[in-house]
């Protein structure tokens, strides 16, 4: 049987098993009408029956996927001739790729002699043996976890608490998947970080001013051995995102306090969806404009001035990236201001507070959490920003604190180190992943500080 | 007679303010009644196109005037042409069952309205004979004038001080550091808390009890000395203990400003208040004092209400 029918015909059987459970535990106690002397209502029976059905044939479907094509292959490998199995690994690999190709009829590398057919017809063989097995397996273990779930139903079985148990570890297990998700992530970083820093000294990359990855590609050439000091780009990413901070911060504050408290409801239907199309722009479109019409105009305008501006400057994409943020902080701030009970309004109104004074004094203070909440966001997101500094900011690591000269960000250098053509274990390749978790501490330690300072001084309202 | 000299007269009143020459006023049915104590029978309908109010609307030293206010919320006529005098000291009950309007009404004395954008009022309200819908009044100092104190505690997620110092902040009403302390400490005394939280002032006023923060509020509207106190069901969410303390605090407070007060609780109108008005469906059926009230009811729905046949 097929992969999809199998599981159509399990999830039948499952919906068969929920009806006579149901209805068994209706018949023990003698009709509908005799529901009180059920311990749980009748469809907790027939969930209860159901799930014995299905969990554990689904069980055993995964792990036959899992390791059904690892076990055909092993079997198919035993079946080879003596000199074939004694290949080295990375050949054997290859042989069976052909066998594989072979067996679906695909196109197959070099000459197909009588061993090689022999070996793809006993894979096809151990295919189908190996559906058929799991086809009786599968179905077998349901109806046999449905028909003792089914012969446990009693009146006083506690039908419900079972299975809201389980219910309860489906969602624990729907939770851990994303905090397994970043463990996972972070390991793999810091692993590949920490054979970075065999190479090259930690300190010489957290503190050394200078970077200029280029390392030889091939042992024989003659070039520099490249310097990994990454100090300029994390001094290029703080400016590019003070400088979007300083645009995003004080506009999307303002539109909030004006969408929130002062406009009227037409202004604010209108405003508010326009903003969140603004959010849905795609970051590399906010790139190229910023690229091509926000720096030519920055330049030029620096110029008119006498000032020296560089055609990729920091304050073109730091301008854009802002103005990329201003929905993000706009709507968390409006989010959190209209969070502040309007009884709080009320009260200060009612003491002859002036619109502005309410505002300033009462519901501002009110919403800082929220509203500090969303700005450590809009920190986090310019801080890992990448498409508007690649296009607008340029590469060059310059140690700077001018926002018109080019400076390059930590995400810009990820992307130019990986998109390069070095080998995977070269010191420049693995650069990235320190760069990357290096990343992560800082934005990690600046939500961490952001939201104590936000614990300590908050205004808490009930 | 003298009753019913008077129901007639202020009927009279009422008709030609609402300037409604096609109704006929001296009902004699109604006016016959009225002399006899008995409880007028009239029905909702034909109450709807009086617009009148039983009972004695004017007092002898008017502060607060109202006349033929109407509050329209979109297409729903909240408030009738509601006529009403409170005077300098006293503590006036607006009762009524829910959804009648009286809430409406207290917040139009303070134009809490404003801020409703589909509100409008209509009618003529006048503090110290000034009308405060005028275009010149300004709400913001009409609000420091006419105190509001609500239905739920909402003290500011501030200090405890820092309530009570925020309206003569933002009022300017303390030079320096020293006299806002006094009109701090002043304040919670007369609100009946300094004792409980003299230790404390810095901490936040949420952290009271329901009782204590609703103190604290009544304390932050006198703060700012107002000549008149709104409060909107302001027991209603404490127990009977916090309740009796705030009911003694309004009886010393009436000796320096009017209170008005919206209340559910009949006990409460009767032993706080020295007059009562009763609303229904937005109309001001009958107002006098509070003890002719719950013992001699004149308009059937007054009855009906307060011994709890509605409501």
């Amino acid at each position: 049987m097929q992969g999809t029918t199998l599981i159509l015909v399990i999830g039948a059987m499952a919906i068969a098993a929920y009806y006579m459970g149901r209805s068994r535990s209706v018949a023990l106690v003698g009709g509908p009408t005799q529901g009180t002397a059920l311990h749980s209502l009748p469809g907790y029976y027939g969930y209860f029956t159901a799930i014995w059905c299905l969990l554990p044939a689904l069980a055993v479907l995964l792990l036959w996927v899992l390791l059904e094509p690892r076990v055909i292959v092993a079997l198919v490998v035993q079946g080879l001739p003596e000199a074939q199995r004694n290949l080295p690994p990375g050949e054997l690999n290859l042989l069976v790729n052909n066998i594989q190709n072979l067996a679906a009829g695909d196109a197959v590398s070099g000459t197909v002699d009588a061993s090689l057919q022999d070996a793809a017809n006993r894979f096809n063989e151990y295919k189908v043996l190996s559906r058929k097995i799991l086809t009786v397996l599968t179905l077998g273990l349901g109806g046999l976890g449905a028909a003792i779930a089914w012969r446990r139903i009693r009146p006083d079985f506690r039908a419900r608490n079972r299975v809201e148990q389980i219910v309860l570890v489906a969602l624990i297990a729907a939770s851990s998947i994303a905090i397994f998700t970043t463990i996972g992530i972070v390991l793999s970083v810091l692993f590949e970080a920490i054979r970075f820093f065999q190479k090259v000294p930690a300190t010489e990359f957290l503190f050394g001013l200078n970077w200029s990855p280029q390392t030889a590609i091939r042992a024989d050439q003659v070039g520099s051995s490249g310097s990994f000091g990454a100090v300029p780009l994390f001094t290029g990413t703080l400016l590019i995102t003070a400088i979007a901070m300083l645009v995003a911060v004080p506009v999307g504050l303002m539109t909030a306090i004006y969408l929130a408290e002062y406009s009227s409801r037409r202004v604010r239907g209108i405003a508010k969806p326009l903003l969140e199309v603004l959010a849905g722009i795609p970051t590399v479109v906010y790139g190229f404009f910023a690229a091509l019409t926000v720096a030519p105009w920055v330049r030029r305008a620096g110029e008119s001035m006498g000032l020296e501006v560089a055609s990729e400057s920091a304050l073109a994409a730091g301008l854009v990236m802002g103005i990329m943020i201003i929905p993000l902080v706009s709507s968390l701030s409006d989010d959190a201001i209209n969070a502040v009970p309007s009884a709080m309004r009320d009260g200060a109104l009612g003491l002859g507070s002036t619109r502005s004074e309410t505002m300033t004094r009462v519901i501002l203070p009110a919403a800082l959490p929220g509203i500090v909440g969303g700005i450590l966001l809009a920190v986090s997101r310019a801080i890992g920003e990448t498409m508007i500094v690649v296009m607008a900011a340029g590469l060059a690591a310059n140690l700077t604190a001018n926002p018109f000269e080019a400076v390059t960000t930590v995400t810009v250098q990820i992307v130019t180190l990986l998109v390069g053509d070095q080998e995977f274990d070269s010191a420049k390749t693995l650069a990235a992943f320190a760069l990357g978790l290096v990343l992560f501490v800082v934005t990690l330690l600046l939500n961490v500080i952001g939201l104590n300072v936000v614990r300590k001084y908050r205004e808490q309202y009930d | 007679m003298r009753m019913a000299h008077m129901t007639e007269s202020n009927v009279t009143e009422n008709e030609v303010m609402a300037s409604q020459p096609d109704v006929d006023v001296a009902d004699p049915v109604d006016t016959a009644a009225a002399a006899t104590g008995v409880a007028v029978d009239l029905p909702e309908q034909q109450l709807t196109e009086l617009g009148a109010t039983v009972g004695e609307v004017r007092c002898a030293d008017p502060y607060v005037v109202a006349e033929n206010v109407n509050v329209h919320y979109g297409d729903n006529h909240a408030i009738q042409n509601v006529t009403l005098e409170i005077s300098k000291k006293e503590v006036i009950a607006l009762i009524g069952p829910s959804g009648c309007g009286k809430s409406t009404f207290l917040r139009c004395l303070n134009r809490m309205n404003d801020s409703i954008e589909s509100a409008r009022v209509t009618g003529r309200i006048t503090l110290g004979g000034q009308d405060i819908y005028s275009k010149e009044f300004d709400p913001v100092a009409l609000r420091a004038r006419v105190g509001m104190v609500f239905q739920k505690p909402n003290p500011f997620p501030k200090s405890i001080y820092d309530n009570v110092a925020y309206g003569p902040r933002i009022h300017g009403l303390a030079n320096d550091r020293a006299e806002l302390d006094d009109i701090v400490h002043n304040s919670l005394e007369r609100a009946g808390l300094l004792k409980e939280v003299k230790d404390r002032l810095d901490e936040p006023g949420t952290g009271l009890s329901g009782g204590q923060q609703q103190r604290l509020c009544i304390a932050r509207t006198i703060a700012v000395n107002p000549e008149v106190i709104l409060m909107d069901e302001p027991c209603s969410a404490l127990d009977p203990i916090a309740t009796a303390r705030i009911e003694d605090l309004m009886d010393e407070l009436s000796e320096d400003y009017a209170i008005v007060i919206v209340t559910h609780s009949m006990q409460q109108a009767a032993r706080v208040s020295k007059r009562v008005a009763y609303f229904h469906l937005g109309l001001l059926v009958e107002v006098d004092e509070t003890d002719t009230i719950f013992t001699n009811p004149r308009h059937k729905l007054t009855e009906d209400y307060i011994t709890g046949r509605i409501g």
